[in-house]
Order: C-alpha cells, then sequence, then structure tokens
C-alpha cells in the first residue's frame, strides 16, 4: 500500500504549499496560478514578492507545459506527459520544485544552456536576456529559450538541477528555483 | 476599421486601438501559453495603420505580468512602432510599472535599449 502518510510527512516537513503530479494542461496551470495568488494574498506576502513569486512560476510551469509534448515516444507517451510541480516556502524564502522526463538525446543542450546562465552574474544576464530577446529567432511557442534566463534574472539565484537516468531513452530533469526576499 | 479593441482576460491583457486618434493602449497581464496567436492581430492593425499613420502615436503599456513568451511578441510589436516612427508618426511609447515592480522599469529599459523610438517610464501608485 502507498504510504500516505510518508509522502504527507515529506510535504509538511518542506513546508509545501501546493503540489502537483500529472498531466500539465493549460487549464491546469491556470487554476494553479490562481490557488497560488490567492494564497499568498492570504498570507499577506508583500508585493514585490508576490509578484516576483507569481512570475517565475508562470515560467516553470509553462516551460512543463510546453516541454511535454517534446517527446513522442508512444510506448512511454503516458508517463512521459506526466510532470511534477510543488511550491513550499520556509521562512521568507519560496522554492519551487519541478520535475519532468527528457529524452536523453535532449539533456546535453539543455544542460549546456542552464550552465551557461548559471555561469553569468547579474549584468551579463541582463545583456544574454536582451541578445537572445533580439535575435529574432522564437520557437514556435513563441518562448524562445528566454525563460532559464530570465528565472535567473528576477531570482538572484542559481538554478539547481539534476538529470535521473531512467532507462536508455529518457531521464528524469528536476529543476528547483528559489525565490527570497533580499532580491 | 478604425478601432481595433480586444477585452482583457486572466491570461491575455486588453488591448485598444484607436487608428484615427493613434492611440494604442496594451493593459492588463500577459501570460498566454501562445502569445504568437494572440499578438498577430495587433500586428496585422499595425501594418494597415503604418499606411495611413497620425502625426503623432501614443503607446500606453501597463502591463501587471508579462512571460517570456509574450515579451519576444511585444517586441515586434514595438518594432513595427518603430517603422512607423521613422515613417514621420511621432511615437512615444509610455512604459508603466508598479511603485515597487523593479523587474517592469527594468524591463522597460530592455526595451528601450532595443527600440529606437522615445520612451517615458511612467511610475504608477498602487
Amino acid at each position: 500500500m502507498v504510504d500516505v502518510f510518508d509522502i504527507y510527512d515529506k510535504m509538511e516537513r518542506n513546508n509545501i504549499l501546493l503540489s502537483f503530479k500529472g498531466e500539465i494542461t493549460s487549464d491546469l496551470l491556470t487554476s494553479i496560478l490562481q490557488i497560488m495568488e490567492n494564497k499568498m494574498d492570504n498570507m499577506q506576502e508583500e508585493p514585490k514578492m508576490k509578484k516576483k513569486v507569481y512570475n517565475v512560476l508562470v515560467e516553470c510551469l509553462q516551460n512543463l507545459y510546453h516541454h511535454l509534448d517534446d517527446s513522442t515516444d508512444s510506448a512511454k507517451m503516458e508517463k512521459v506527459k506526466s510532470a511534477i510541480f510543488m511550491i513550499g516556502k520556509l521562512e521568507t524564502k519560496y522554492s519551487i520544485f519541478t520535475g519532468n522526463y527528457i529524452l536523453n538525446e535532449n539533456i546535453h543542450g539543455l544542460k549546456s544552456r542552464l550552465d551557461e546562465v548559471n555561469s553569468l552574474n547579474k549584468e551579463e544576464l541582463k545583456e544574454y536576456y536582451k541578445k537572445v530577446l533580439n535575435n529574432g529567432e522564437m520557437s514556435l511557442k513563441g518562448g524562445g529559450g528566454l525563460g532559464m534566463i530570465d528565472i535567473a534574472r528576477k531570482t538572484g539565484e542559481k538554478l539547481e538541477y539534476n538529470f535521473l537516468e531512467i532507462d536508455n531513452k529518457v531521464s528524469f530533469f528536476t529543476l528547483n528555483i528559489k525565490v527570497s526576499q533580499q532580491q | 476599421m478604425d478601432k481595433y479593441a480586444i477585452e482583457g482576460t486572466p491570461k491575455t491583457p486588453s488591448i485598444s486601438f484607436d487608428l484615427n486618434g493613434g492611440v494604442l493602449e496594451i493593459k492588463g497581464r500577459s501570460i498566454p501559453e501562445n502569445s504568437i496567436e494572440f499578438y498577430k492581430p495587433l500586428v496585422d492593425a499595425l501594418d494597415k495603420y503604418t499606411t495611413a499613420a497620425k502625426p503623432a502615436t501614443t503607446v500606453n503599456v501597463q502591463l501587471e505580468y508579462f512571460n517570456t513568451s509574450s515579451s519576444k511578441c511585444i517586441l515586434d510589436v514595438f518594432k513595427k512602432l518603430e517603422g512607423i516612427h521613422k515613417g514621420g508618426s511621432a511615437v512615444t511609447i509610455n512604459w508603466h510599472y508598479e511603485e515597487d515592480d523593479e523587474d517592469m522599469l527594468e524591463a522597460g529599459e530592455d526595451y528601450q535599449a532595443i527600440i529606437n523610438v522615445p520612451f517615458k517610464m511612467v511610475m504608477v501608485n498602487e
């Protein structure tokens, strides 16, 4: 039997405010944003922090939404479409965790983009953002690789990530974003 | 067509474009998953306006949130306005930001650095 208490206890200890596991749809995304906005209002979060968390949430969730359909592996389709999202708050710091499957062949590209973003300071991130914004390239969905740069810029924190190899085709990619007050 | 207007939604801004008066307003949240689709009609309306632009064009942008998917589309809109500005209509972009929202101010400054049109940063009290 599933150890529900174990899951509950882990979430409690990490002070998880909201979590979801499953397929990320457009409607779900809207609902999560609304719930988090209400929660932060109820917690009387200061407007500046609220805006930052909301902005970062939008980028994280839309990353999940857009990248889930990248993989076409039919045997694993159902599983591959599934993702996990969690947001918690410890003291004054919010932590956003996301996890989703990624094809092994795509790891290298994503990893080098994340490492590049992590290697830049505030000013360099600003310049890099403007460069990518203005390079004329646009993915079909309109993102064009700005999401991670924007998250790093707004949080002022490094993007923590991990790739866990599941088999020779897919890995599980996790991302941990911290949003704190002093920024 | 002398007016293009759409209502805002929780994920998309309200847009009002008075082609006779030369005033374009974008207000609210711009966080759609597919922003290209959302902004295309506005880009098309600006194309039409280019051929019959007023001597002065005022643009008011007052966004609460926008996602990175929208940021490229907003740049496209501003590039159209840059063309209109070069074509002889004096364009001014009023970029509004809330008092405590440094990120929104910075976003405006990013556009200002890229686009060759006079920008005015307008602080709004909450």
